[in-house]
């Protein structure tokens, strides 16, 4: 298309005017810089490495305080589930007729449970805990599980460095997995 | 010109109201016609008064105004053609709600009756306090404000979305085509292509995925290959010609046509370009498939080829044998739909279906058949191929791959059983 074409150059020339590295990058120059401090602010993101995890520590006793009052009343006194999922249990029953899939059994990476606590739990008030909190109660959920002993103290590296038992069993996306032959007549 | 009025204000018009609304309860949600009835509500509203020789009440006066509606509803009749949501959950705040499927036409979903699933209730969020923040692997950092994503050159595309768990494998099967796969809506979405946006800040070696992150309670995270960003992705504003429904992510959403719809993040506040995926707890813990040996896929992205015949289909009932039409939707994430079979003889024999023209890709295909009901028992069902030669299976052929605790992606075709009296029912229930 011609106008496109007389376009692009005509930004880059506008570009040069301007004499910046950003603008240079700019079909349209919509938008603005996110600052660091914005970033910052709402980049919550930690991948299973743990990168990104914050500052601070909780220990499994302090865990066991958060949890019974800001956790308890959904999940279970002992995680064992209510109006919220089934936080503990069910190892060995992933390849039963009734699998129970929680974090203990089912989670393949430790760093995700405390993305997760602190992006959307409690459901009431998400975001309303402090980092110390998140590790405390992340560190108690693991315990209950059976995975950290009870004098633990979880920071980030000590939760990126554990191995959640389910870790191996995640596979890619093998399908189309399955083939219909598409009979026309005489099926069956 | 006059200003719109309330014509509840007017006695002779409110009482006409209540006749309408008193009319619709009677009706019990019916809106089948012809030889098909939802139940046998028709009969009970018939007004010798209003049938021929006669002339009908509403011909003998005005009736209401303009400006009685500022934003139009359905007809006081169509009441019962509401979304379909279960009531027996523990809680509503992470829960879904359906489309009735069996009670609508063609492909486009009304946005009062898009299907919805949300993870922490639904925010109201002022789009002038709304940003969209792009970061992460990219040369220059951007927050955009609502009118700044509106600036960008614009597009609009008829896409379906549908639920992964779009219904589960185990037993109990719902009765309707909404109970079993009414997670499933269609519309026309306007927005930008994801790829300009991403262009504007520039991607940097090394970005293959983009976190996309919801401004709900829950913060919803899914991430997205970057293909399918720079490919037919959207950041969509409207649904069908005007803005997105607060359910639908108002003010801006993702869109990625033909994959699961939880990735299709709504309320969008963040898109963050990495190099691997986050692993947040939706793609690890939920909206992974279990297989039968304890491992499980992780994602499984594309919604496959599916189809199901919404009339006549669970809970209506055919009122007499002679012509009835056979009419479904057919829908593929892999692209379009190439055809629909369809038996009446309990998968005996199959007949290729007719596809209402324009057949869209990643959009929901109207199919139809004629059919003669001769009154006998009979189980009907269609099979959807598409466009890249993959059949819609049976539910026995997934189960035998996946077994019965994948819980996501069930694609199965799914037979009606049409009674003796005309009763259909789920013919796998």
């Amino acid at each position: 298309m011609p106008t496109r074409e007389l376009y692009i150059p005509a930004v880059a020339l506008l570009a040069l005017a301007c004499a910046t590295a950003a603008q240079a990058q700019s079909a349209y120059g919509i938008g603005r810089v996110a600052t660091p401090a914005e970033i910052a602010g709402w980049n919550i993101d930690i991948d299973r490495d743990g990168n990104n995890l914050p500052p601070g520590s909780g220990s499994v006793s302090h865990g066991r305080q958060v949890f019974d009052q800001q956790c308890a009343s959904c999940h279970g006194p002992k995680g064992e589930g209510g109006l919220g999922d089934k936080l503990v249990g069910g190892q060995g029953t992933l390849a039963t007729p009734k699998p129970v899939r929680t974090v203990g059994s089912y989670w393949p990476y430790a760093p995700t449970l405390f993305d997760y606590i602190r992006r959307a739990m409690p459901q009431n008030a998400p975001q309303s805990l402090s980092n110390d909190d998140v590790y405390a109660v992340s560190a108690y959920i693991l315990n209950l599980n059976g995975l950290l002993s009870a004098e633990t103290t979880l920071d980030a590296k000590t939760l990126s460095a554990i191995k959640m038992p389910n870790r191996s069993m995640f596979v890619g996306d093998p399908r189309p997995d399955v083939k219909n032959p598409a009979c026309m007549t005489g099926c069956q | 010109m006059t200003e719109p009025t309330d014509v509840d204000d007017d006695p002779s018009v409110t009482s006409r109201r209540r006749f309408l609304r008193e009319g619709g309860a009677l009706m019990g949600g019916a809106v089948m016609a012809g030889g098909l009835a939802g139940g046998d509500a028709l009969a009970a509203t018939e007004n010798a008064d209003n049938l021929p020789p006669n002339v009908p009440e509403w011909m003998k006066t005005p009736g209401d105004p303009m400006g009685s509606q500022l934003y139009g509803t359905p007809s006081p009749f169509e009441k019962g053609v509401i979304k379909n949501i279960p009531k027996d959950l523990q809680q509503y705040l992470s829960a879904s709600g359906r489309t009735p499927l069996q009670d609508l036409d063609g492909i486009i979903t009304p946005n009062g009756l898009f299907y919805e699933r949300h993870h922490s209730g639904v925010p109201t969020i002022d789009p002038a306090q709304h940003r969209l923040m792009l970061h992460g692997l990219v040369d220059k950092p951007l927050i955009f404000t609502m009118d700044d994503i509106r600036r960008f050159p614009s597009e609009s595309h008829v896409y379906f979305l549908e639920c992964s768990g779009n219904p589960t494998y185990k037993k109990p099967y719902g009765k309707t085509a909404s109970d079993l796969v009414g997670l499933l809506s269609c519309a026309e979405w306007t927005g930008v292509s994801l790829k300009l946006v991403l262009q504007e800040a520039g991607l940097q070696p090394g970005a293959k995925w983009v976190v996309a992150e919801g401004a709900d309670a829950a913060a919803m995270t899914r991430s997205i290959p970057i293909e399918k960003c720079l490919d037919d992705a959207m950041l969509a504003y409207s649904q069908n010609g005007e803005r997105l429904r607060p359910q639908q992510g108002y003010p801006l959403r993702l869109l990625l046509p033909g994959f699961e719809g939880n990735m299709n993040v709504k309320w969008l506040r963040r898109l963050h370009v990495t190099a691997e995926p986050t692993y947040s707890r939706e793609e690890t813990s939920k909206y992974t498939d279990l297989m039968p040996n304890g491992s499980a896929r992780e994602f499984t992205f594309y919604m496959e080829a599916k189809s199901i015949i919404t009339r006549p289909s669970g809970g209506q009932r055919l009122n007499e044998p002679g012509f009835h039409e056979i009419s479904g939707i057919a829908w593929s994430g892999h692209g379009k739909v190439r055809r629909v079979d369809v038996s009446v003889d309990d998968g005996k024999s199959w007949q290729e279906a007719q596809l209402q023209e324009p057949v869209l890709t990643r959009a929901l295909t109207r199919f139809r058949l004629p059919w003669h009901w001769d009154g006998q028992p009979a189980v009907i069902q269609s099979r959807a191929t598409d466009e890249t030669g993959y059949v819609q299976p049976t539910l026995a052929e997934l189960l035998a791959v996946r077994g019965d605790n994948y819980f996501y992606h069930n694609n199965a075709i799914w037979p009606w059983r049409i009674a003796k009296d005309g009763e259909v029912t789920n013919a796998n229930a």
